[in-house]
């Protein structure tokens, strides 16, 4: 996809986007580190917040706690008048200025001399100590008389309203030991209006929404800065009425005096984290809560200016890349448009001028080399090839004329009844080394020849055509065959420097007896096809080949045919002829082919085994001429 | 048109307003014509224990049947037969127990209808304190309301043959909570959830139902002097028949009815938690219409009657059960 895209494009989009996962991920770890470590600072604050408030709530009730106590150990084994107790109790109000009111109640069931039932209690009203006592038996199952005595325990009563005043009271049991019998005598008490404890908790602040809320022993939300539910609601009527079961959990955690760092998610589906902890004297519990995403806020600002300075530097980034792509790619994109020119072969077009040193004004200085020296190839080719095909014209002109040496119209001597005689030359390459020619000595002697000038090409042809002069010169004088050749290899051998040579068969019929005399110069032996059936190999003479060497001897042999007899001469190109697996055609199956063409026109029997040749190499090349030569005698 | 209405038109108004009264007030009863002014006290605080008294109030369910009512704020000072016996009350809630104690000691005040049909008491337990049956009771502190809300706990003992250490139990559960005393009283629709969210889960208790140990004695029921219902029985058979349309209405419209009933509350500046409340409406409604016995809404049968007066002679409350008839008003009303 990306492949058909400009490299400006490509270098542009992989910085640009390797650049941003960078700097993502950097900014991704940044950010969730500066939250770790922004939480565990933030849990630190709330604990110490939390438990700051709560040492103070804890001064002041401890403070109470000890007025009961007081006043409890002062009524236990004594029995002060009731103006002694009066006395008692409003002193202990004025040198506590914590508390909202002291006490203590007398229980029925507790025998002596004054043990008439009655309640003694001093409460500050407006700044003054006012007594109020009480005759009524109604204290006898208020929760804080009624706790005490029951368990025997200092107890804190849950928060609740006398009057307007939200208060709690802490109260003591006494006892009076008679007859080593310890018996219940009554309970001191001390309260304490929450007011301030309203005002303390409401003061608590954690970043910009955060707040603190305090509940009682058993869950009754007695601080919240949403006031309908001081009093009113317990922390799990608020779990039940949010459907919120780990609400009702942090609630159970909190009442059994637990402390800890936990998140929880409010009512309105905000994620919070509240910090809790006891108020050990009551048993009551502190939360501080606050919401996450403020938690996050100063996290988020950093990442967010972290963002926005690395989108603009990624943007610096791009525009530099884009720039420098560019000064790269330019160049290229003109090299290029040239380069096509020079394709179609303009090669007079501008090249873009370059000044850098680097690699592209390398490009460039090359570029320029390479057109230079292009045009200056294209300019020698051109001459070499007019040269070439010049030579080729005259090669051409040549074969023409190596061809016209060979007699080529068939049948040759129309006239004549006795004998039959075809031959084809076929040439490898332009000019050929191989050569026949037959021509009458006299009239009933027909000289025939074949052969094979050794090498190829020009030379060849040159020596070819000087063989066959010689050869054909000879001839005219009627002499016998191997005293031509002997001639021919004097003349040859003499000035021979080149050492060319030449194989060649010469025979001569005597068309009046069918009888060949011949002689035979290196030349492969041709074959004898019988008319009556019969194919036979010519016997070698062993003789030189012809131009090798001066006075080398030639015998004559002789032949009868009979009348219907063939001979086949040929040149190594047939026999020797190469397939693919470089297999020659061979002696053999050139045997096995003529006998099968018995009995064939001879035309055919030559184009017959021109196409066994031709279908036993396929497509090999052949570097040799193919040469055949078929006489066929016919007797008068 | 009516915010500027031309003197003809604010003349047919009129007109049409008078016309409309007339027609009205003719279809009803000439009895009706002016309603009659009377006061009723439920058994406690606001709470949506009387829902549907505020809303047949609310809905003008009592005007319907000529009923002007006010309803007093009753409370743990309070007694409400003493308020019926001296008049400062026309009608009023019982405990068909209270009730029938009361007749029985010759007071003569007579049920207009049953509003809740079964018992709603429980006694609970920590199971922390080792409490799983009835007998393990046995010697432990257990605190219970005074008055009638002790009679049905003390059958339970007599039933079970227990003996416990008797604690005067207040109206909050705190001496509970705080480990004062081992069994707490408490109502199905009120404490056994004040408990619950004061963060004890409910596999941590305990709990008896008393109507599940055959001590099942209906609770809340209308009631008047014999005399009211004698004076006007159409009043009295009204006031029960709005009351129990009230009934209808609140638990068809829960929202509306906690509603109002939290209103009540604040006015009487009383801790309002709508989530208990809602939990109280819903309790009363199994109460008021109890899924296991489809009856009729606030008729009281001769069998619960026989069955809570057996309840009663069996505990010494009462001497002789009072006359059904006579204690449901039937006699009389035929007169």
């Amino acid at each position: 996809m990306l492949s058909n895209k400009s490299i400006a494009f490509k270098l542009t989009l992989v910085i640009t986007l390797c650049s941003t996962c960078i700097f993502a991920s950097l900014l991704g770890y940044n950010y969730y580190r500066s939250r770790l470590v922004l939480r565990k600072e933030l849990v630190r604050n709330a604990r110490n917040l939390t438990m700051a408030s709560v040492n103070r709530i804890e001064t002041v009730l401890t403070a109470v706690t000890k007025v009961a106590e007081g006043v409890a150990r002062s009524l236990e084994n004594t029995r002060p008048t009731r103006e002694e107790l009066s006395s008692l109790l409003r002193s202990t109000l004025a040198e506590n200025p914590e508390i909202y009111g002291c006490g203590a109640a007398f229980d029925p069931h507790a025998t002596g001399p004054d043990s008439h039932p009655y309640i003694t209690y001093f409460q500050r009203d407006h700044g003054r100590i006012v007594y109020a006592p009480d005759d009524t038996l109604n204290y006898l199952q208020k929760d804080w008389y009624q706790i005490s005595r029951e368990t025997g325990k200092k107890e804190w009563t849950e928060p609740y309203y006398e009057g307007n005043v939200l208060m709690a009271t802490c109260s003591v049991p006494f006892y009076e030991t008679t007859d080593g019998a310890r018996r219940l005598k009554g309970v001191a008490f001390s309260n304490v209006s929450l007011d301030w404890l309203t005002e303390l908790v409401a003061s608590i602040k954690v970043l910009k929404n955060g707040y603190a809320f305090l509940i009682s022993r058993y869950g009754t939300i007695v601080t919240h800065p949403d006031r309908a539910m001081i009093m009113n609601v317990t922390i799990f009527g608020f779990a039940e009425a949010a459907k919120d079961p780990t609400l009702r959990e942090l609630g159970r955690k909190m009442i059994k005096g637990g402390s800890d760092f936990i998140p929880f998610t409010n009512l309105k589906g905000v994620k919070c984290w509240v910090y809790y902890a006891p108020i050990p004297s009551t048993g009551w519990s502190l939360a501080v809560v606050f919401p996450e995403t403020e938690l996050l806020d100063q996290v988020k600002t950093l990442s967010l200016t972290g963002a926005l300075i690395g989108l603009g530097g990624i943007m610096l980034l791009t525009m530099a890349v884009v720039l420098i792509a560019r000064s790269i790619t330019f160049p290229l994109k003109t090299l290029a448009g040239a380069t096509t020119a020079i394709a179609r072969g303009d090669f007079d077009v501008e090249l873009p001028p370059v000044s850098t040193q680097d690699e592209v004004g390398k490009l460039a200085d090359a570029f320029a080399a390479m057109k230079s020296s292009l045009k200056e190839y294209i300019k020698r080719l051109t001459e070499t090839t007019a040269a070439k095909e010049r030579i080729e014209s005259e090669l051409r002109i040549a074969r023409d004329i190596q061809r016209d040496f060979l007699p080529r119209t068939f049948p040759p001597f129309p006239d004549r009844q006795e004998f039959e005689l075809y031959a084809v030359m076929e040439p490898a390459k332009e000019v050929a080394g191989d050569f026949y020619d037959f021509f009458f000595v006299d009239d009933t002697h027909l000289c025939f020849v074949i052969a094979d000038v050794s090498g190829k090409g020009v030379p060849a042809a040159l020596f070819m055509a000087m063989s066959l002069t010689l050869i054909k010169a000879t001839a005219r004088y009627g002499l016998p065959p191997e005293e031509i050749l002997c001639r021919v290899n004097n003349v040859l051998a003499r000035e021979n420097d080149s050492c060319m040579f030449v194989t060649a068969f010469l025979g001569i019929l005597d068309t009046e007896s069918g009888e060949v005399i011949y002689a035979n110069g290196g030349h492969n032996p041709p074959l004898h096809l019988k008319h009556g059936g019969g194919v036979a190999w010519l016997a070698r003479s062993g003789s030189l080949m012809v131009g090798v060497m001066e006075d080398a001897p030639y015998r004559c042999e002789r032949i009868l045919l009979e009348p219907g007899d063939c001979l086949f001469l040929y040149t190594d190109g047939v026999n020797e002829a190469i397939n693919a697996r470089e297999e020659a055609f061979s002696n053999d199956r050139l045997e096995r082919r003529l006998r099968a063409l018995q009995g064939y026109e001879i035309k055919d029997v030559v184009f017959g085994i021109m196409a066994d040749v031709r279908a036993f190499t396929g497509e090999a090349p052949q570097f040799d001429d193919i040469t055949m030569m078929v006489i066929q005698y016919r007797g008068e | 048109m009516v915010a500027a209405p031309s003197t003809a038109k604010r003349a047919f108004l009129a007109l049409a307003a008078a016309v409309f009264c007339v027609v009205a007030s003719t279809s009803a009863s000439a009895a009706e014509r002016t309603l009659k002014k009377v006061s009723f006290i439920p058994a406690w605080n606001p709470q949506a224990q009387f829902a549907g008294y505020y809303m047949a109030l609310e809905k003008g369910f009592y005007q319907k049947h000529g009923i002007d009512l006010s309803i007093l704020n009753g409370g743990p000072e309070t007694s409400t037969s003493e308020y019926l016996h001296s008049g400062k009350a026309d009608f009023a809630v019982l405990w068909l127990a209270t009730a029938i104690r009361e007749r029985a000691a010759g007071v003569r005040l007579v049920n207009l209808a049953q509003i809740i049909q079964k018992s709603s008491m429980m006694l609970i337990a920590r199971k922390s304190s080792g409490i799983a049956k009835p007998a393990d009771m046995n010697g432990k502190k257990v605190g219970l309301w005074q008055g009638p809300f002790a009679i049905p706990p003390r059958a339970f003992f007599k039933k079970y043959g227990l003996r416990v250490h008797e604690v005067p139990q207040s109206y909050t559960i705190n001496l509970f909570l705080h480990g004062g005393i081992d069994v707490a009283s408490a109502m199905w629709y009120n404490e056994y959830h004040t408990i619950l969210n004061a963060g004890i889960d409910p596999d941590e208790l305990s709990i008896f139902l008393l109507k599940d140990y055959g001590i099942d004695l209906p609770e809340d029921g209308l009631y008047t002097l014999e005399k009211t219902l004698k004076n006007d029985p159409t009043l009295a058979k009204g006031f029960a028949q709005a009351s129990l349309e009230g009934w209808s209405y609140a638990f068809a419209h829960p929202e509306e009815t906690l509603d109002v009933v939290i209103r009540y509350m604040r006015e009487a500046k009383l801790p309002a938690d709508r989530m208990h409340q809602k939990w109280m409406l819903e309790r009363m409604r199994d109460l008021v219409i109890p899924k296991e016995n489809r009856r009729v809404m606030g008729r009281l049968t001769r069998n619960d009657y026989t069955a809570a007066g057996h309840i009663l002679l069996n505990n010494g409350e009462i001497r002789t059960l009072p006359d059904f008839k006579a204690f449901t008003g039937q006699s009389d009303a035929q007169q």
